[in-house]
């Protein structure tokens, strides 16, 4: 996993079919809009965690805003999990997971990331 | 040495030849016994009555992938209906009676261009509602690992080959949402009503690990 030449142009590829889809439930105030790049932190919290190893300290683009859903990290505990946190679906190449041992680069995954767990990547200039 | 399904002997073989099958007289595990423990406390709380809880296992039971087929069988004769049911799965469903439940449903279309295919890397999510319960495989964290890491390969292992220059798009189900694969419409199919199309639309076409049946295929593909 590295910001390689590779999976940069392997970014732009996941850009080309990431058609905008408007969320079908609710959602008050989200940070990310589709299309923005962002990063999935590498934290190693405990607990019910719904994001998945692989993609920590990735890289790729918001597909889709899903809605707003309590956290299932406080859920597992028998807690309300409120406010309920902004759902993405957040698309990633193979390139930018795997790196040079990505099967097919330009393949995507898309995986379902709750916004605490999202950072705000910079195009560079 | 026990016989390896001999039929020539009469010896510890049922009337009609094969090896009677040992009984599972072995100690419960934990979540059997977890599993025990929790129903019947929800029958001595009067949460539920025990006739409750057989009807909602037989109500699981009772879903198949039919439904799931007829939802595709619409879509490919209603493009309206498509339209709404990409927008909004669920609501889509419920057009068609079809209880979404708590079922929040994103429907990915396969296309000349890309290819979905959908995997749970963190347990066994699946669109229950509309498929029935999840085959053994999808579960198995042989197919949960590999369908995100060499996706290709583990679709070579179900008989597909893509048409070169297709996209292959992996959809992980890690939270909410549940994922449906609208497959592609079979050539030769033109003017069909929507039980026959539904026909041709098994369950790995809507988890993305097989196409739609071609009626105009070889005879097992056809009864596959």
């Amino acid at each position: 996993m590295s910001d390689t030449d590779a999976s940069l142009s392997a970014v732009a590829l996941a850009e080309i079919a990431t058609p905008p889809v408007a969320p079908p439930y609710p959602v008050d105030h989200h940070r990310f809009q589709p299309g923005d790049r962002v990063r999935v932190r590498n934290g190693r919290a405990p607990g019910h965690i719904r994001t998945p190893f692989y993609v920590r300290g990735c890289i790729g683009r918001v597909e889709r805003i899903c809605g707003a859903f309590a956290d299932p990290q406080e859920l597992a505990y028998h807690r309300p999990g409120l406010p309920a946190l902004p759902l993405y679906r957040v698309r990633f190449t193979m390139a930018a997971i795997w790196g040079a041992r990505a099967e097919a680069p330009g393949d995507t995954v898309d995986v379902e990331l709750y916004e605490t767990w999202l950072e705000e990547v910079v195009d560079a200039a | 040495m026990p016989h390896d399904h001999d039929h020539q002997h009469g010896h510890g073989l049922s009337p009609s030849g094969h090896p009677y099958r040992a009984d599972d007289d072995v100690a419960l595990t934990h979540w059997q016994i977890m599993e025990i423990a929790l129903r019947e406390l929800i029958v001595e709380k009067g949460i539920a009555t025990e006739a409750e809880i057989a009807a909602t296992i037989q109500t699981m039971d009772a879903r198949s992938p039919a439904l799931g087929a007829r939802v595709v069988a619409r879509a490919w004769t209603d493009p309206a209906f498509k339209e709404r049911l990409l927008a909004d799965g669920s609501a889509a469903c419920q057009e068609l009676g079809i209880e979404p439940g708590i079922l929040k449903l994103v429907v990915v279309e396969n296309t000349a261009e890309t290819h979905n295919l959908v995997v749970c890397t963190l347990c066994s999510c699946y669109p229950r509602n509309l498929l029935g319960l999840p085959p053994d495989w999808y579960k198995s964290r042989a197919y949960r690992s590999r369908t995100v890491s060499e996706p290709r390969a583990v679709l070579a292992e179900f008989g597909l080959t893509l048409p070169a220059g297709t996209r292959v798009a992996v959809h992980d189900s890690t939270a909410d949402m549940r994922y449906l694969v609208l497959p592609r419409r079979p050539d030769g199919t033109e003017g069909w009503e929507e039980a026959r199309l539904a026909a041709l639309v098994g369950r790995d076409a809507m988890i993305g690990t097989a196409f739609a049946t071609d009626p105009g295929g070889d005879t097992d593909a056809a009864l596959g």
